[in-house]
């Protein structure tokens, strides 16, 4: 984990404690030439602000709307991208590579 | 994930304690499981390829899928030395994600206004290095060339478990050293000198480089590779 890692943790629980509605994106598969590794992650909150990097920019505008349904719902999904992904032309990774994000809701604020 | 959790890691991070939230990936239900009480764990084999190799991932049961997401110590970087090179490596070893410390027991080197924001130690790094602890997350770098501080510094880390340690110095100087060191009954053999990989560096900046790029192997591949 690092700093960068720490500084996400740190901007989620400051968001929640101003009041904003938070949520959680972490890489947890990747397979070919994704660029950011398993573990990386966004922090979103329920006006689309966002800080981090799930995929060095291809899919993060995808992620934050996934992310801004999940603070809705309160459940946690997985999302899939890549170029096999019939969502790949719009959302896709110009890399070639395939990754699969976890979204959740920070809860219990 | 619950607030809690959330708050979990950031004290498990602050105490350089290492942990993992394993998520059950169909329900969203979560634990965080200190490395310490891995072997326990219904995925304790997961658990702790996860904590050595620092790597996160997927696993499935029969039942099941988790992830588990490994949150190991922040990297660390202890320089002894605040010299110019240091204040070249100091930028990029924030950016690659280091938590830095910086010795000197030369007052006038180990200053706020030539390292700001950097826990700095102006004292012999022989009184200083117990009480910070060289773990295994932890780079080490010698760089005053002298070996009055360099030398006591180098036998702490030599017998820690830190991933890497370079020390400044041409090959005469290493050379030297190396038989300082074996007289004063350490193995000096893991000690990166000259420091840094041969990328042909000119000024400190690309010296800063090429230590940068050395570290980053021995975290990643090992320096045998």
């Amino acid at each position: 984990m690092s700093s960068n890692d720490a500084n996400l943790l740190n901007t989620a629980n400051s968001w929640v404690r101003e009041g904003r509605k938070v949520a959680l994106a972490t890489v947890i598969e990747t397979w070919g030439s994704a660029p950011q590794p398993v573990g990386s992650q966004l922090v979103i909150d329920g006006d689309g602000n966002f800080e981090g990097s799930v995929s060095g920019g291809c899919v993060e505008g995808a992620v934050v709307t996934e992310a801004q349904d999940a603070i809705e719902t309160g459940k946690g999904k997985v999302l899939a991208f890549g170029v096999a992904d019939e969502t790949a032309w719009e959302v896709g990774l110009a890399c070639g590579g395939k990754i699969r994000v976890y979204v959740e809701p920070v809860t219990g604020a | 994930m619950d607030i809690s959790v959330l708050e979990t890691l950031q004290k498990a991070r602050a105490d350089r304690l290492a942990v993992a939230v394993v998520t059950d990936i169909a329900s969203g239900a979560q634990e965080v499981v200190a490395q310490r009480y891995a072997d326990e764990h219904a995925l304790a084999d997961a658990l702790e390829n996860g904590f050595r190799f620092d790597k996160s991932g997927v696993v499935s049961t029969d039942t099941a899928e988790f992830f588990i997401h490994i949150h190991n110590p922040a990297l660390r970087l202890v320089i002894v030395g605040a010299v110019h090179i240091a204040q070249a490596i100091v930028p990029m070893a924030k950016a690659a994600g280091y938590d830095i410390t910086v010795i000197d027991p030369r007052g006038a080197f180990a200053t706020e206004d030539r390292f700001p924001g950097v826990a700095l130690h102006a004292d012999w790094p022989d009184e200083v290095l117990p009480e910070i602890g060289l773990d295994a997350r932890t780079g080490f770098l010698a760089l005053t060339h002298d070996p009055k501080v360099d030398d006591p510094a180098l036998v702490a880390a030599l017998q820690s478990d830190c991933f890497y340690i370079g020390a400044l110095g041409s090959r005469r100087t290493q050379t030297a050293r190396t038989e300082r060191l074996k007289q004063a009954g350490v193995e000096p053999s893991r000690i990166c000198g000259p420091v840094g990989l041969d990328i042909g560096a000119r000024g400190a900046p690309e010296i800063a480089i090429a230590i940068m790029a050395e570290m980053t192997k021995a975290l990643r591949l090992g320096l045998d590779t």
